[in-house]
Order: C-alpha cells, then sequence, then structure tokens
C-alpha cells in the first residue's frame, strides 16, 4: 500500500493532469448518472429478478452445458476424423483435435445414448438458457458501460459466452431440423463454435460460481437493491408481484417438460415415437421389416434403379488383390444376424433392428485379410453427399456383428434402406453405416 | 502483497482473473479463426447476432406482450381497492409453453424445409396442426383450472346462499 501513488485531492486547477482536465469538463457538460432508459436500475421493474433466481438458472445450466460439452466431443470421436480426410469434417481442426479415441463398438447403443442425451438436452434447455439471459438483462445495460479493465474484459468475455450459446443452439435447433441456412457446414460451425464458446464458459463459472452457490444457499429472500449481495440483479421499484419466484422456476420448467414430450420420443422410439409431436422424426415412414426411419432417401442422394439392378456388383480390394461378387454371389456366403439401432447425429434413433448379412472379415478373407483385418474404405454408389464414402476403423471391421447387411427384419433392404447391400456397424453414427454399398477396400489406402 | 493491491486497482480484479480471462480469449480465437474461415461475414453475423437475438428482439417483443396481457388482466379499481382481477397467468402460462414449442420447432410447424419429404420419406404437414392443437389444449386446460378454482373460491357463498333459501322455506 506504502508504495502506491498518494492521491492529491487538494491539487488546485493547474495541478491537474490532460486527462483530469477533459474528465472535468465531461463533468459539467454530461449530467452524472445513467441517461433515461434501461441503463437505470429503475427502468426494471420485474420483482422476480434477483440473485437467487439468476443462480439457480445458472446451476442448471451449469450442469447441462457440460454434459452437452461432453457428448458433443464423444459425437466428434465417434465419427473418427484422425482415421481418414474421408471421414474428417474439420481437416483444419489443430490441436482441437486432442480428445479424439478409437470409438469402440460397445456398448452398442453407445452413440445411440449419447448423441440422443445431446439432442433432447439441448432442447430441454432452451427455456432455462433463455430465462437465464432475461433474469441479467438489467446488467447488459449497466452503467457505466465499463467500469475497470477488469470488467471491460470480462463484458468482451460476456459476447464470447452469450454469443456462442446462441450459435450453438440455434444451428445445432436447425440443423436437426434439416434447416439449412447456417452459413456454412453445420459439422465446421458447430464444432469451432463450441471451442470459442467453452473458454468464455469456465472463465464464467470460475469467477461466478462462488456467488452462485451463496446465492443458492441465502434462498429466495430478496436482498436491498444496490448491496453488493444484489449483483446489481434486484430492482430498486419493483412492480407488484404477478408469480412468486418459484412459480416463474416453475413455468421455465413446465416449458422444459413440455419440450421434452414432443420432443424424446424419437430417440427413444417403439409406441414412445408418436408423442414426439413435433420432433422431425416423430412418425415411422411405413409399416412392416423396412418401415423404420430413414435419414437420406434413395431418391435424395441420386440413386437410378441401373446402379442397384442387376448389374450391380459389389468389389473387393486389398492391396494386389481384387473380387467381384454378384448379388447372388454374395447371398450363397455365409450370413449372420446381428441387432443394431440406427443413431443418428440429429439425435432420433431406432430401437434394435435385425440385420441379416455377410460379415466384414469374411469378405477381407476373400481378399486374404480374413485376420488382423485393417481398416476399410466404403464406398458408395450414391452421388455426391459428404458420406458417401467412410473408413472404418479396424475395431469395427473385427466385430463380429458388424455385417454388409442385405436383409432386415426377415425381409430384403427397401431402397431407401440400402438396397442391394448396406454396412451395418454396433455402436456408429448412423451415417458411417453406408447404404447401396458397391467397393470396400481393406488396408490403408495407396 | 501490495504489489497484488496495486494491480488490483489498476487492473480491477485479480491477475489470476486476467490470466483466465486471456487463455479463454487464445483458445477463443485459435478456434474462431476456423471458425470464420469461408463465409467469414456471415458467421460473424449469425454469432453477433445470435448474442443479441433474446436481448434485443426476443425479450421487448414478450414483455410487451407480457405487459398488455396484465393490463387486460388488471383488477378494475386499481391495486389495492377493490376484489383483484383474475391471474394474468392463466394466459400467460399457456401462452409462454406454445410460442416456445413455436420457437424451438418453427421450421418444421411453418414448413420451411422444403426437401424434409424428399430426405425422410415422412410426411411434411402436420406439424402446424399438432403445434394448434397442442395450443389449443394448454389454453383449455388453463382454462378448465380457472373453473375449478372460482369454484371451489365461491364455495362457501353458495353453500351460505343455500342454507339461507332453505331456512326461508322452513320458516313459510
Amino acid at each position: 500500500m506504502a508504495s502506491a501513488p498518494a492521491a492529491a485531492p487538494d491539487s488546485g486547477e493547474e495541478g491537474r493532469t490532460g486527462p483530469e482536465r477533459v474528465r472535468a469538463v465531461l463533468r459539467s457538460v454530461v449530467p452524472p448518472g445513467p441517461p433515461p432508459g434501461p441503463t437505470r436500475p429503475e427502468f426494471w421493474r420485474s420483482p422476480l429478478r434477483g440473485p437467487w433466481l439468476t443462480a439457480v438458472f445458472g446451476l442448471v445450466l451449469l450442469v447441462g452445458v457440460t454434459v452437452l460439452f461432453v457428448t458433443g466431443l464423444l459425437s466428434y470421436a465417434a465419427y473418427n476424423p484422425d482415421l481418414a480426410r474421408t471421414n474428417d469434417q474439420t481437416p483444419d481442426k489443430g490441436w482441437l483435435g486432442f480428445a479424439l479415441f478409437s470409438w469402440p463398438t460397445s456398448p452398442y447403443w453407445l452413440y445411440r445414448l449419447t448423441q440422443g442425451v445431446h439432442v433432447v438436452l439441448g432442447v430441454v434447455l432452451v427455456p432455462v438458457l433463455l430465462a437465464k439471459l432475461w433474469s441479467v438483462i438489467p446488467k447488459l445495460f449497466e452503467w457505466p458501460p465499463v467500469r475497470s479493465v477488469s470488467h471491460g474484459v470480462e463484458r468482451l468475455s460476456l459476447l464470447l459466452l452469450v454469443g456462442g450459446a446462441g450459435f450453438e443452439f440455434v444451428t445445432g435447433i436447425l440443423n436437426v431440423q434439416l434447416h439449412y441456412i447456417f452459413p456454412g457446414s453445420f459439422y465446421v460451425l458447430h464444432f469451432y463454435g463450441a471451442w470459442v464458446f467453452i473458454g468464455a464458459f469456465v472463465v464464467h463459472v470460475a469467477t461466478r460460481l462462488p456467488r452462485a452457490l451463496r446465492a443458492v444457499r441465502a434462498g429466495p429472500v430478496q436482498p436491498q437493491a444496490g448491496t453488493e449481495e444484489a449483483a446489481g440483479l434486484v430492482p430498486p421499484r419493483p412492480a407488484p408481484p404477478t408469480v412468486s419466484r418459484r412459480g416463474a422456476l416453475g413455468l421455465v420448467g413446465l416449458g422444459s417438460l413440455a419440450l421434452l414430450v414432443v420432443t424424446a420420443g424419437q430417440s427413444v422410439g417403439g409406441w414412445w415415437r408418436r408423442t414426439a409431436l413435433l420432433a422431425p422424426h416423430g412418425r415411422d415412414p411405413g409399416s412392416g421389416p423396412n418401415g423404420f426411419q430413414i435419414n437420406k432417401t434413395a431418391a435424395s442422394v441420386g440413386i437410378r434403379p441401373s446402379d442397384v439392378g442387376p448389374a450391380w456388383r459389389l468389389t473387393v480390394r486389398a492391396p494386389g488383390r481384387q473380387v467381384v461378387l454378384t448379388r447372388g454371389e454374395l447371398l450363397a456366403m455365409e450370413q449372420h444376424e446381428a441387432a443394431l439401432p440406427i443413431a443418428c447425429v440429429e439425435g432420433w434413433s431406432t430401437p434394435d433392428q435385425l440385420w441379416s448379412g455377410v460379415r466384414l472379415t469374411d469378405l477381407a478373407a476373400l481378399v486374404g485379410r480374413g485376420t488382423d483385418t485393417p481398416q476399410a474404405l466404403v464406398e458408395s454408389v450414391q452421388r455426391g453427399g459428404s458420406f458417401s464414402s467412410v473408413v472404418l476403423r479396424d475395431n469395427q471391421v473385427r466385430d463380429p456383428r458388424s455385417l454388409l447387411a442385405v436383409r432386415v427384419n426377415g425381409a430384403v433392404l427397401s431402397p431407401d434402406h440400402g438396397y442391394p447391400a448396406r454396412v451395418i456397424v454396433p455402436g456408429a453414427p448412423g451415417v458411417h453405416n453406408t447404404k447401396w454399398v458397391t467397393r470396400l477396400t481393406f488396408g490403408e489406402p495407396a | 502483497m501490495s504489489g497484488t493491491t496495486a494491480f488490483r486497482r489498476r487492473y480491477g480484479a485479480s491477475p489470476l482473473h486476467l490470466l483466465l480471462v486471456l487463455a479463454s480469449f487464445a483458445l477463443a480465437a485459435y478456434a474462431g479463426v476456423r471458425l470464420l474461415e469461408g463465409d467469414t461475414l456471415g458467421v460473424a453475423l449469425w454469432f453477433v447476432g445470435a448474442a443479441l437475438l433474446h436481448d434485443l428482439v426476443l425479450l421487448p417483443l414478450y414483455s410487451v406482450t407480457d405487459r398488455a396481457a396484465q393490463l387486460l388482466f388488471r383488477g378494475r379499481t386499481g391495486a389495492g381497492e377493490g376484489p383483484p382481477g383474475p391471474s394474468v397467468n392463466y394466459v400467460r402460462v399457456p401462452g409462454f409453453v406454445s410460442g416456445l414449442l413455436l420457437l424451438v420447432w418453427w421450421p418444421l410447424i411453418l414448413s420451411r424445409v422444403g426437401h424434409y419429404t424428399a430426405a425422410t420419406g415422412l410426411p411434411a404437414d402436420g406439424f402446424l396442426e399438432r403445434w394448434l392443437l397442442i395450443t389449443a389444449a394448454l389454453f383449455a386446460a388453463s382454462a378448465a383450472v380457472f373453473l375449478v378454482r372460482g369454484w371451489h373460491a365461491t364455495g362457501p357463498r353458495r353453500r351460505a346462499e343455500r342454507r339461507r333459501r332453505r331456512a326461508r322455506r322452513a320458516t313459510r
């Protein structure tokens, strides 16, 4: 304290430095205090706003957003983007790919669970996020706009926090409805957006968590406006209440519940699907063995009847070896069964379907790679699209449940489910179960 | 110690705060460069727009709507005098839930996704109808609660009225 420069309150007019003189002039021209409008604390009348309500919303988001971030990273890893350029939507990821690992095939419902949670939770948290933003709106207009260097830096961080949160929720919610109006590839925007957001999120939690815990412990009693505990949230001139603070919490909870009810069924399937009244995959496309959910129909990715007619062939390759099979020859091979779901990055999924077809390891054996089977490049006859070909990792190819399926639930595959043959791999994201397969290449690309 | 205090006075928070914020900014810049590659202006507009969407668009909209609803439901003689008006929450609660469903699922409800059926093989119609029916059910449920509560609230008065009538008949 002794080393700090002494203040000079008694220095005369001539003793003032440049900035001080400017400030003195400004004071004489601009009246002190905030200008009329939202910058004045009296502008905000709701008697509900206060540290307790904000803290409760904040703590819910702390848990929820953490789960969203972790399940999001898991989904990113599930695509095995480090395996091959074909799999990688974000080749410039650099160090942001540090959390990648070999995506397992067991439990076979892993991606169905993690991605279902990611999307359903994201939708359910919308009212909590909105309520949180509502509860802190006086802070957006606080006066003066910047109090100190740290305050200015923190407000910049809040732009990343709120902008990042909004960006992630909006791109995610639009993508699951196939409404691709955002400016770029969903994978790129949603992945890098998450990393822009998460740093600001950590800073916000680190600086606010102690205060939030104190406020929750103190309970819903409002502190005096303008005090330290009020945190700039408590209105100095509150309007008469029309709902209690617990009632407001209940209202937000009801909103979350309503969204859960009209959404979650598409990730559960079976009878529950019909409860997903507003979700994009809340109905079944048909009945019978092939009546389950379709990601992209044959027509939408340019499959022509001639591509999958009698002239269709399956080429199986390894370095120096190649075998070409007709559909009849494929059916003549030993057929195996596996009950596996389709789980999409968009959060919807199907219950287990009973697939039957040829094991990928058996196909690898045709070209001499039946033991220690390496990774495989799977190519579809579909024209264009990000996932017309994909590389499966060796652990996926070697799993005895990984099939080149020709039948499902006892019937021949329908055109929309990949006739004449499709890949089905336990635990893999839906688009890695390539449909209308025409070529399998085992081993590292030459 | 005194050094830290001087820093705190100049900066406004602890050195740890500054270090943490700088680390987060560096990470945001690392990811942000990649995020902005391609349609830089478009992504920047979407990011800043997402930050302001609630505070400067949604909040004024729903606040004004809510204020209008409160005016509608306020007791006739104002606060403190006479019987209070019916609670605004009877319209606020179903309105909030219905609006929230529309806010999240508007591309499907308003049929903005042209290729929906082509991609999924599912019918694109029915979303608007289902949202309207859910909205109808929400307001109807609120009306039912209103009626039941009103019935209960006026119960003692009705019972007293009945007793009076019976007493009058008995004395005649």
